[in-house]
């Protein structure tokens, strides 16, 4: 085959122009079908709670004190309702509201605390980066519940004392892995060249390493939203949360324990819909993992 | 290997070290200290609490305060309770034991189950068993741990009536069979999240193995693939999971606390979840400390057993 039949032949097929749309790792990701689930479930929730509450004809906290504990289904409350006569279905989706925002914000704080930290202590290696890294070792010799409870009794509980108590408890393993990327990426030839040209060390960390770790935060950051909204459900469920009358999934499930036999579904729902967005998050952080990995790539 | 040994444990004991001062930190920056748990009976006057505080050594400098409390720590007294003048490491040990019972045999179970579960995804990869495997472990590494206690109790308690719904044995019958029967629910609902753990770094671990030129060797030798994948692969492959299980002691721990409350289990979780909400401070610092311990020592044993288990990891430096 001679060059210029190559050429002809490729000429027609015109690569499409590049967009987010039809990137490969957009491809890889579109591929993994328990990502697509989960994204969708994810915007559906959140349509949902956003949404939800204002077509709904009851408020999450209207006490309707002659329809206590109706079942689900049986009567104008669609979900039941809660021994107070609350309607389950407002009250789920005003929860949502609550603990999805208690997961996407503790997400943003305890990223921009990991990145800070890992970021320093993997470009400044040597005593700086050694202290902090045996700080973060050591914050994470304490199993979470454990320090989540330990602190949650010197706080006020409040939404936003809640968001930063799960931030300032789950931004270890986001340091451990910028930390990481941060070292093997100062050694390559781009950053030595930043440091030859004399460029600041904070922009060699901010526009040369910390662009090219990306992919790996984008991943730890979604998983991290999965485990603030699992904390945020176990700390509530213990009563040391987000307090009523405000819901969030966790406190939902406070009480329901000694209903367990009366009114099974005070227990089953808001667990289901835990269940439903922290999976959702773990699949997409999933999926992002196998779109975002240049070594996989499609065939 | 002593020299590893050394060194290891040099590592542990300044983590330690880090881990009582953040430990410390925590209790003393409570609003009004150790202290809120008098202040709070509403009965103290200003000059009682003071009074206190200059006879529990609280008004002096905080790294003062560090210092002694470190120094009484290594002498074996970790203080008294607030709330009956137990000594800490005394309440810490009767609670102990329930909590151990519960992790070993729920980390049992999740060994035997994650380990077939893993092998049989790796043997047939990509199955619909394998598939259904993958997805189950990602729900159940999802789904909240107390809820999933909820469920059970619901479905076993509740509708079977098979299980009882909690406590570690019927009041007036301590008898073994009555204690397994109490063991069953909670050690199930605790080993969901580690088999989920375990399948997946056991499926991992084995497709690893199974393309050495080992396995391929006991092949060509003509044994049967029952003997090759279980005395060749399973066991180099299981020599990972060494590693998984000691680093998986934080998160059994925060299990172990949750499913105890659920399923009312008189362990150290529950302890824990008791003198907080009596703002019990030396406990609740007895507590921190004594899992960081067992964290650490978790890591620690795993490296060490990694070692002796795999001769080719050389110790020497």
């Amino acid at each position: 085959m001679s060059n210029s039949e190559l050429i002809s032949t490729a000429e027609p097929r015109l690569a499409p122009p590049p967009s987010f749309w039809n990137s490969p790792g957009f491809r890889r990701f579109r591929r993994h079908k328990l990502a697509v689930f989960g994204a969708t479930a994810i915007v559906v929730m959140t349509l949902a709670c956003i949404i939800g509450p204002m077509l709904l004809p009851y408020n999450d906290t209207f006490i309707d004190i002659r329809q206590r504990f109706a079942p689900p289904f049986s009567g104008p409350h669609v979900l039941g309702t809660d021994p107070l006569g609350r309607d389950i279905l407002a009250r789920l989706l005003m929860a949502g509201r609550i603990s999805l925002a208690v997961g996407f914000s503790a997400m943003v704080i305890s990223m921009a605390i990991g990145i800070c930290v890992g970021m320093v202590a993997g470009f400044y290696e040597g005593v700086i980066g050694a202290t902090l890294m045996r700080f973060v070792d050591a914050m994470l010799c304490f199993p979470s519940i454990f320090l989540l409870l330990a602190i949650s009794a010197l706080i006020s509980p409040s939404v936003p004392s809640i968001v930063m108590l799960i931030a300032m408890t789950s931004w270890m393993e986001v340091a451990r892995v910028v930390e990481a990327q941060m070292r093997s990426l100062r050694t390559r030839d781009f950053a030595v060249a930043a440091v030859s040209m004399g460029s600041s060390n904070a922009r060699i960390m901010f526009r040369e390493l910390l662009p090219n770790a990306v992919a790996p935060i984008v991943v730890a950051a979604t998983l991290n939203v999965a485990h603030a909204i699992l904390a945020e459900s176990y700390i509530s469920f213990l009563g040391y949360g987000i307090q009523p009358p405000t819901p969030s999934w966790g406190n939902m499930l406070e009480g329901a324990q000694s209903y367990l036999t009366s009114a099974p579904w005070l227990a089953i729902l808001p667990g289901a819909a835990i269940t439903l967005a922290v999976t959702s998050f773990n699949f997409v952080g999933d999926g992002l993992r196998d779109a975002l990995d240049p070594r996989l790539d499609l065939p | 290997m002593s020299t590893f040994l050394v060194q290891r444990l040099m590592q542990a004991l300044v983590l330690l070290l880090i881990v009582s001062m953040i430990g410390f930190a925590i209790l003393h920056l409570a609003p009004g200290g150790p202290l809120s748990q008098f202040a709070a009976s509403g009965e103290m006057t200003q000059a009682d609490l003071d009074r206190i505080a200059e006879q529990l050594g609280l008004n002096r400098p905080l790294p003062v305060q560090y210092l002694e409390w470190l120094w009484r720590m290594l002498r074996g007294d970790w203080g008294l309770s607030y709330r009956d003048q137990q000594p800490v490491l005394h309440i810490i040990a009767s609670h102990i034991g329930a909590t151990l019972e519960l992790m070993l045999t729920s980390t049992l179970l999740a060994m035997l189950l994650g380990a077939w579960i893993g092998i049989l995804g790796a043997i047939k990869r990509y199955s619909l068993f394998d598939s259904l495997a993958t997805i189950g472990a990602m729900i159940a590494l999802s789904i909240p741990t107390f809820w999933f206690g909820l469920v059970v109790i619901y479905v076993f308690s509740v509708g079977l009536g098979w299980l009882p719904s909690g406590n570690r044995y019927t009041i007036g019958d301590g008898s073994f069979l009555n204690q397994i029967h109490h063991l069953i629910g909670p050690c199930i609902v605790l080993a969901l999240v580690s088999t989920a753990v375990w399948s997946r770094y056991m499926r991992s671990s084995m497709l690893e193995v199974v393309n050495q030129d080992y396995i391929r060797t006991a092949r060509a030798k003509g044994l049967p693939e029952r003997s090759v994948l279980l005395r060749h692969a399973f066991r180099n492959a299981l020599l990972p999971m060494i590693t998984i299980t000691g680093l998986h002691v934080p998160t059994l721990l925060s299990g172990a606390l949750v499913t105890e409350t659920v399923f009312t289990w008189p362990g150290m979780g529950r302890l824990f979840l008791d003198s907080i909400s009596y703002r019990d401070y030396p406990v609740v610092m007895g507590i921190l400390m004594f899992t960081a311990v067992l964290v650490l020592l978790g890591s620690l044993i795993a490296d060490l057993l990694y070692g002796i288990a795999d001769p080719r990891i050389a110790r020497n430096g």
